[in-house]
């Protein structure tokens, strides 16, 4: 990295220029331009299926465009491959991080560039020093021996970014880089990018959350169905602004609870919950049309509680009470039968049948349902099920035939939540349900669950996503080393005290 | 805490070694005669060719397939070289003889790569129909003779022990085979753990679209693991002749039992991505001390292959069970972590 030239406005690393791509007739991008200039964040936001990743494979050279060109350190191109976007400097972080499980973190650091040297041999001793100038530089702490496979999800991705460091990248393109940290993981990541950006290297950071747009990017660009809709300078904007050029339309975070019956009777009730290395005697009842949100950082417990309630890791000590009645969960059968329904945080993994129409997925769970007297499957019942979920829940997609792998974050996460709401349970618990999702999918889909807590279903949103949290939860309970630390309730849930029990 | 994490190895050889020494400590306690030079000579001599086919199938279970022609790779190769110099009548020396089975061996290796290859096909399903049209060339286009002949070269090897010790119980000899057997051990460890190639067979068997992401060459990777196997295979085979003294065609094929049980005990996980060399060894020497022993207690032979086919279902139920206690662990480990965090933000 040369310094040597001092200007106002350094020369942009990469840009592209009027990027026109379609695939199968269907406009991808629309005349879309970007430049990533050394020591600035650049932010992409624009909800899924904007355009964001196609924008990113064109610059990182996986995909190539209609017309438009692509300009590194100035000089045209009309596309570049993939190796020759590396050689460049230029280096895509993707939401799956593309490491090796099995490798140590020093070795996953330094593989890559040793393949792009072309290197015969190697020796561990040799490549360890550019591994820890790596971390040093970073001031990051990292324990090199590790396997990759041990490390948390916010490690995963700091070795990624050390590799892409070691490969002399002068652009990082983040793919949804916050998706699955915690807060306080957040804020080291953004520290992080911080340095980087003091070292001059150029980044692109791919976002659909408001609050870290404007926390960290000096420059933004928001995209809506392939078209670049607004770009500057990110002091110009503020979250309703952001939120109101992403979606064309007003969105309300605000928080919209409805008054709850004091006296509704309990639909779940814990006593002394325990499970060994996770969690301890968590107590709390739940009642009939409540939304009940349980936050806490990555590893406090909030994941494994609900687990257990759907009989994944079964509790070891305490008392579940449905509707007043004990009920023993020692599998995720017995759960279903108590009426307990789980949307898990890794819904593309646990919650679908990817290969399967969105279809056969809604009624996947609730096949005991739609029997005719014979114990055939009636298919008019199904029918009419998949209608009514299919519409209601405005899945978008041509029709309920298609595979859900073709399906956006936003809409998979409405086919399982289809899913469960087929099966009628008591008490819904939710993992996580907007991760993942973009601004317009997340009201309509909190706005699901109230409707459906209105009609008397019980729910538990699991999340560390404050806003949420707020805008949709009756009351909140925070989880701090797997115990139960506080519980919210009315005025006290905002935003700063959601984060600041969670953290603190 | 690290001593401990040392010498437990990163694929359990620790544990395993382990377990070896208390088996032959046990046995040797059950029956004296168990303890001593002979049998630990004649479990050696029976570990030299399985020592070899393990090191071949260690290199594919890395990337994460698997090979069971070897065994038919290795009596082809080795069979149709005894039987070609013997009706050529002629006798390239021991060297010619090991190069001419190579050959043979890593180009039928090279077919197994390349249709898996190119096609991408999964590899059991690819290498048990080739172990059947490898053996069924053999009988067609070779022969199914027996000799109880070997060229010169073969048969003065066979007879070269590199110690002959006279002890109470009788003359012990360690067969020759057993140093370049322990050369080849190092060369592919050396190969796994110090070349670029090695580390790309960890790297597929870990990730592979990773790995394709990385910039290694997967599918030309892919061919040169089956050459090798097919190469190592080969040497196996003439090993065996010369070990049996004699070249029968019907032997080896059926045996892929024992060495696939013997690597997946030694650590090499099944799913790819793991495996060292030394486990392996450990493994098939567990194997062979366990067969061994059966027979002196007066197990009938006939079980030798149940218990063999129970070791690789424990083998394989070790490594699911160990890796459900790793997640486990992982999740304590979060908890201790988040526990710091909060510790470092109180200091502040």
């Amino acid at each position: 990295m040369s310094s040597d030239t001092v200007s106002l406005v350094p020369s942009p690393v990469v840009s592209a220029n009027g990027i026109f791509k379609s695939f199968g007739g269907v406009p991808a991008l629309v005349d879309v331009s970007i430049d990533l200039i050394p020591g600035e964040v650049h932010c992409l936001a624009g909800e899924n299926g904007c355009g964001k990743s196609t924008l990113i494979k064109i610059i990182s050279g996986v995909e190539r465009p209609d017309s438009g060109e692509i300009l590194i350190d100035g000089v045209s191109h009309s596309h570049i491959n993939a190796n020759a976007a590396i050689k460049s400097g230029i280096q895509v972080i993707y939401q799956d991080f593309s490491l090796f499980p099995n490798l140590t973190v020093a070795e996953n650091i330094v593989l890559t560039a040793e393949v792009a040297r072309r290197r015969r041999l190697y020796s561990p001793a040799s490549v360890r020093p550019k591994a820890e100038e790596i971390l040093r530089d970073l001031g990051l702490d990292l324990d090199l021996d590790r396997e990759v496979s041990e490390l948390s999800v916010a490690d995963k991705q700091l070795t990624a970014i050390c590799r892409a460091l070691v490969n002399d990248a002068r652009a990082i393109i983040m793919d949804e880089p916050t998706t699955a940290l915690t807060h306080s993981e957040v804020s080291r990541l953004f520290a992080l990018v911080e340095r980087l950006r003091a070292r001059g290297v150029a980044l692109m950071f791919v976002s659909h959350k408001l609050e870290e747009v404007l926390a960290i990017s000096q420059r933004l660009t928001i995209m809506r169905s392939g078209r670049q809709i607004v770009t500057g300078p990110t002091t110009d904007f503020d979250e309703r602004s952001i939120s109101h050029y992403m979606t064309g339309r007003e969105v309300d975070e605000s928080r919209v609870v409805s008054e709850l019956d004091a006296t509704a009777p309990l639909a779940l009730e814990l006593v002394d919950l325990s499970l060994a290395g996770a969690y301890r005697n968590i107590s709390f009842g739940l009642r009939r049309g409540e939304i009940l949100g349980v936050t806490g950082l990555l590893g406090s417990g909030r994941t494994e509680i609900a687990e257990s309630l759907f009989g994944v890791t079964p509790a070891d000590e305490g008392q579940i009470k449905v509707n007043g009645a004990p009920v023993r969960i020692r599998s995720i059968q017995d759960a279903v039968s108590a009426g307990i329904g789980y949307v898990p945080e890794d819904r593309l993994s646990q919650g679908l049948f990817l290969e399967k129409s969105i279809a056969d997925n809604i009624v996947a769970s609730s096949l005991r349902s739609h029997r005719t007297r014979w114990g055939t499957l009636s298919r008019d019942a199904i029918a009419s099920t998949i209608k009514h979920y299919f519409h209601g829940l405005k899945i978008n997609a041509r029709n309920a035939q298609a595979p859900v792998r073709t399906l956006s974050g936003g809409n998979a996460q409405r086919v399982v939540l289809a899913k469960w709401l087929a099966t009628s349970p008591t008490v819904l618990l939710l993992n996580g349900p907007t991760v993942g999702v973009d601004v317009g999918s997340k009201q309509e889909i909190l706005e699901l669950l109230r409707v459906e807590a209105a009609k008397g279903m019980s729910v538990i949103v699991i999340s560390d996503d404050a806003p949420e949290l707020v805008s949709s939860c009756h009351r909140v309970l925070v989880i701090k080393q797997g115990r139960l630390t506080h519980i919210l309730e009315g005025d006290e849930i905002t935003v700063d005290t959601i984060q600041e029990r969670m953290s603190a | 805490m690290d001593v401990i994490r040392r010498l437990r190895g990163s694929n359990n050889e620790g544990v395993l070694a382990l377990v070896l020494v208390g088996f032959i400590v046990a046995m040797s306690i059950a029956n004296p005669t168990f303890f001593t030079l002979n049998t630990g000579f004649s479990i050696l001599r029976s570990s030299i060719v399985p020592v070899i086919f393990a090191l071949g199938v260690l290199i594919v279970v890395v990337t994460g397939g698997i090979d069971v022609s070897f065994a038919a790779i290795a009596i082809f190769a080795g069979y149709a070289t005894v039987s070609f110099c013997l009706n050529m009548g002629f006798d390239p020396g021991i060297l010619g003889i090991f190069a001419i089975a190579v050959g043979v061996g890593s180009l039928l290796g090279l077919i197994n790569g390349i249709v898996i290859a190119r096609f991408n096909l999964p590899t059991l399903i690819v290498t048990l129909g080739t172990q059947g049209v490898f053996f069924g060339a053999m009988y067609t286009y070779v022969g199914a003779q027996y000799y109880a002949e070997l060229p010169g070269s073969m048969a003065a090897l066979a007879t070269s022990n590199l110690l002959d010790v006279t002890t109470s119980a009788g003359r012990a000899y360690l067969h020759v085979l057993v140093v370049p057997v322990l050369l080849l051990c190092v060369l592919v460890a050396w190969v796994l753990k110090r070349t670029m190639f090695g580390r790309s067979l960890y790297a597929i068997g870990g990730d592979i679209e990773a790995a394709r992401r990385a910039g290694f060459l997967v599918k030309r990777t892919q061919v040169w693991v089956y050459v090798m196997v097919g190469a190592l295979a080969a040497v196996a085979g003439i090993v065996h002749i010369v070990l049996s003294r004699s070249a029968n065609p019907r032997d080896l094929v059926g045996g892929e039992l024992d060495i696939i049980a013997a690597v997946v005990l030694g650590g090499a996980s099944i799913f790819g991505g793991r495996g060292s060399v030394i486990g392996t060894v450990l493994g098939v020497l567990l194997v062979q001390v366990i067969k061994n022993s059966l027979l002196l207690v007066g197990v009938p032979s006939a079980w030798l292959r149940t218990a063999v086919g129970i070791l690789l279902v424990l083998g394989v139920g070790i490594q699911a069970v160990a890796a459900r206690r790793d997640s486990r662990q992982k999740r304590v480990i979060d908890e201790v972590d988040a526990e710091q965090k909060h510790e470092e933000k109180v200091e502040s």
